[in-house]
């Protein structure tokens, strides 16, 4: 029951913030359901319900191995996310409110979707509540980036509803009697058509893929973040693309017990290990600090891929990545945002000097930027050495070599726009400007705070969650 | 029997897929797609299943979204947007017709080599969807303006509604899900209608759409 609570509140609150008539005020909503969500989800996360096989909706170990770090990160980015409605007084919040607080409930549902078909029905649900927020600021530049968004997002959601009725007339052609949640489908195993399975996964992979941006899926990423409030970017990267990954997750399940794990890992290895590499080159390109974000995440949306092929060690190595670069890039696009805000302008060739005009707010991005590239001793270091780990267990030697390399050149390309716009002497007219943005403690201490905890599961891991990421592998791969 | 009957709906609308493909004016790539949102409509009653009121509700849903509501939104967003009648290809209209036929020549082939239950085999159900589906996909990429992309999209949806239908009867949560598919629709024609009384915009034409260029 509480589990569908994780779900309600937010939906609720949505319906709430959308009735309530005050601009002002209404932000408050934001970090009220936020907190009610974490303390939901963590309360559930140490007393995890008993799942029922059948159920549909369900609290199982996957959705306990990452649900709180999209309710945590959320609560975070809620808090941010007053002082950031109020900086922008001027425009109406309403719907901005409403569509971010729909957004987390359709999160939590998705991710505790056991049946193949609500899965989809939420991710969909996800895509289309995201649409004002990215097209919150108004301007041609938000359309356009929210156009692509819906058009590329869009193409994906279809194709994955493709992929899940061919799922399903695998399932029907091998004598299922309907059912599709994902328990039924790793039931009836070898009994699955193969050729439909196959095309189904395809289908389900370029699908869901799209929607975490994977290479060469991405390119809404990239416009969308660029345009996108600090705030929204955050959620999206670290809130809306684990719900895909999670469901990429529960559908490699069902295609290993269906027989063709190997197809599957090889496919998934070959498009993180393309999406690291297109990322990264696209990095040492782009002279936009917030685009560098959106290559950044296809960056490590292609770790978390590489991981998940990698068998149980691997899955439960990617679920340590989800939570540790969800925590640094929200700490990331918060930053960037208070920079983006300050400066005026997200290109590089604009701006300079930012240790100069927001010291703080550089020298968080600057330090989330050391995190998120792997330095020690923050959390994304630990994960990734769990990622390569695994995959030199499991003799990926080439594979590992390859990773590393894209690695070096993702943090060429994220030094060389950092310090392009912290560096150097501020231009006369920023200076002018430095009173339209003040560093107030609303606005830094929550990146300040998800560094905090990027850098806290780098050094003091609790057994608690580590144990939470293998169980949920466990219910990925039966026998190991 | 039934199986000729819904042959031949599914044969006209993959006609109508070239007609879409071929047609050089917006308002005639619409008609195309709203004829075919309507033939869909039918076929789920056509299907020889007894008629439980699931299958009656999606096919009059379907009838209703695809055959008139948006259609008719599509209409009016081209009035208030003002947007040329003329469509310019990026994939010219006799090389999209090809591109079309060897796709469902291929689909054809396609469905040969897939297993398929005793009561589908002989249907043009899986070559249609497939078919339908590679149409949108030409569309989407060959045709730069919103309107014609948006069009692109609903007939992709079709061909994936089209192979729902062999699954109507097993599972028709999965099936009914698609109407979802007919909102996102919807949201890129509020989309443009939106942004129309926004602000002005040339000609919607999306290869403008590159100020975010890299």
């Amino acid at each position: 029951m509480k589990s569908l609570l994780l779900v309600l509140v937010p939906l609720v609150a949505a319906a709430l913030a959308a009735l309530w008539p005050w601009n002002r005020t209404r932000p408050w909503f934001l970090p009220a359901a936020g907190l009610v969500h974490t303390v939901l989800s963590f309360w559930l996360f140490f007393n995890p319900p008993a799942v029922e096989q059948a159920a549909w909706l369900a609290f199982d170990p996957l959705a306990r191995a990452v649900l709180p770090v999209v309710s945590l990160l959320f609560l975070v980015c809620a808090w941010y996310g007053v002082s950031y409605l109020r900086i922008r007084g001027e425009r109406p919040n309403r719907v901005f409110i409403a569509a971010l607080l729909a957004v987390l409930g359709l999160l939590s549902a998705g991710h505790q979707a056991r049946h193949l078909g609500l899965l989809w029905i939420f991710t969909e649900a996800v895509t289309l509540a995201a649409v004002p927020l990215l097209h919150f600021n108004g301007t041609p530049r938000a359309f356009e980036a929210t156009w692509k968004y819906l058009l590329v997002g869009g193409t994906g959601i279809a194709l994955s509803l493709l992929g899940s009725l061919c799922l399903g007339y695998a399932s029907l052609h091998g004598g299922g009697d309907g059912n599709l949640t994902f328990v039924a489908l790793i039931e009836q195993g070898a009994g699955l058509s193969r050729p439909w399975v196959l095309i189904a996964w395809v289908l389900l992979l370029v699908g869901y893929g799209t929607k975490m941006g994977l290479a060469p899926m991405h390119t809404w990423k990239p416009e969308a973040y660029g345009e996108a409030a600090g705030i929204v970017g955050a959620i999206l990267a670290g809130g809306v693309t684990s719900v895909a990954f999670t469901a990429i997750l529960r559908v490699r399940a069902v295609v290993g017990a269906a027989g063709q794990g190997a197809i599957a890992d090889h496919t998934l290895l070959a498009i993180g290990l393309f999406s690291m590499l297109v990322a990264a080159l696209f990095l040492l390109g782009t002279r936009d600090f917030k685009r560098m974000l959106a290559y950044s995440s296809v960056e490590h949306m292609g770790i978390l891929t590489l991981g998940a092929s990698l068998g149980r060690a691997g899955v439960a190595a990617a679920l340590f990545h989800v939570w540790t670069n969800s925590l640094t890039k929200g700490t990331l696009f918060l930053s960037a945002g208070n920079i983006r805000r300050a400066a005026g302008s997200a290109s590089m060739d604009a701006v300079r000097g930012m240790s100069v005009i927001t010291p703080r707010s550089a020298a968080i991005f600057v330090t989330g930027m050391f995190a998120v590239t792997a330095c020690p001793p923050f959390g994304p270091f630990f994960s990734q050495l769990c990622v390569l780990r695994a995959a030199l267990e499991t003799g990926h030697g080439a594979a590992t070599a390859m990773f590393l390399g894209c690695l070096l050149l993702a943090f060429f390309g994220l030094t060389r726009v950092v310090f392009g716009i912290v560096d150097g002497r501020p231009r006369t007219a920023a200076k002018v400007d430095r009173k339209r943005f003040v560093e107030t403690a609303g606005v830094l201490l929550p990146p300040l705070v998800l560094l905090g905890l990027s850098l806290w599961l780098g050094l003091f891991l609790p057994r608690v969650l580590s144990d939470a990421w293998f169980a949920a592998a466990a219910q990925l791969y039966p026998t190991p | 029997m039934m199986n000729s009957n819904l042959n031949l709906l599914i044969g006209l609308a993959m006609g109508l897929n070239l007609l879409a493909l071929g047609t050089s004016r917006l308002p005639a790539l619409i008609r195309a797609m709203s004829a075919q949102g309507v033939i869909l409509g039918v076929m789920p009653i056509l299907m020889g299943h007894e008629l439980d009121w699931q299958v009656v509700l999606v096919a009059l849903a379907t009838v209703a979204g695809k055959g008139l509501l948006i259609p008719s939104l599509l209409r009016r967003a081209m009035r208030t947007a003002q947007i040329d009648r003329e469509l310019e290809p990026q994939i010219g209209f006799v090389a999209s017709m090809l591109l079309g036929a060897a796709g469902t020549i291929a689909a054809l082939a396609l469905t040969h080599q897939l297993p398929l239950l005793p009561e589908h085999t002989g249907s043009l159900l899986v070559p249609g969807a497939l078919a339908t589906v590679l149409t949108g996909f030409i569309l989407l990429i060959g045709r730069p303006k919103a309107i014609s992309q948006v069009c692109g999209y609903l007939i992709l949806e079709n061909g994936i509604y089209l192979f729902g239908l062999l699954l109507i009867k097993a599972m028709p949560l999965l099936v009914e899900a698609g109407v979802l598919l007919d909102l996102t629709v919807g949201v890129f024609i509020i989309g443009i209608i939106v942004d129309r009384i926004q602000r002005a915009f040339d000609s919607l034409d999306t290869r403008k759409l590159t100020t975010l260029h890299e």
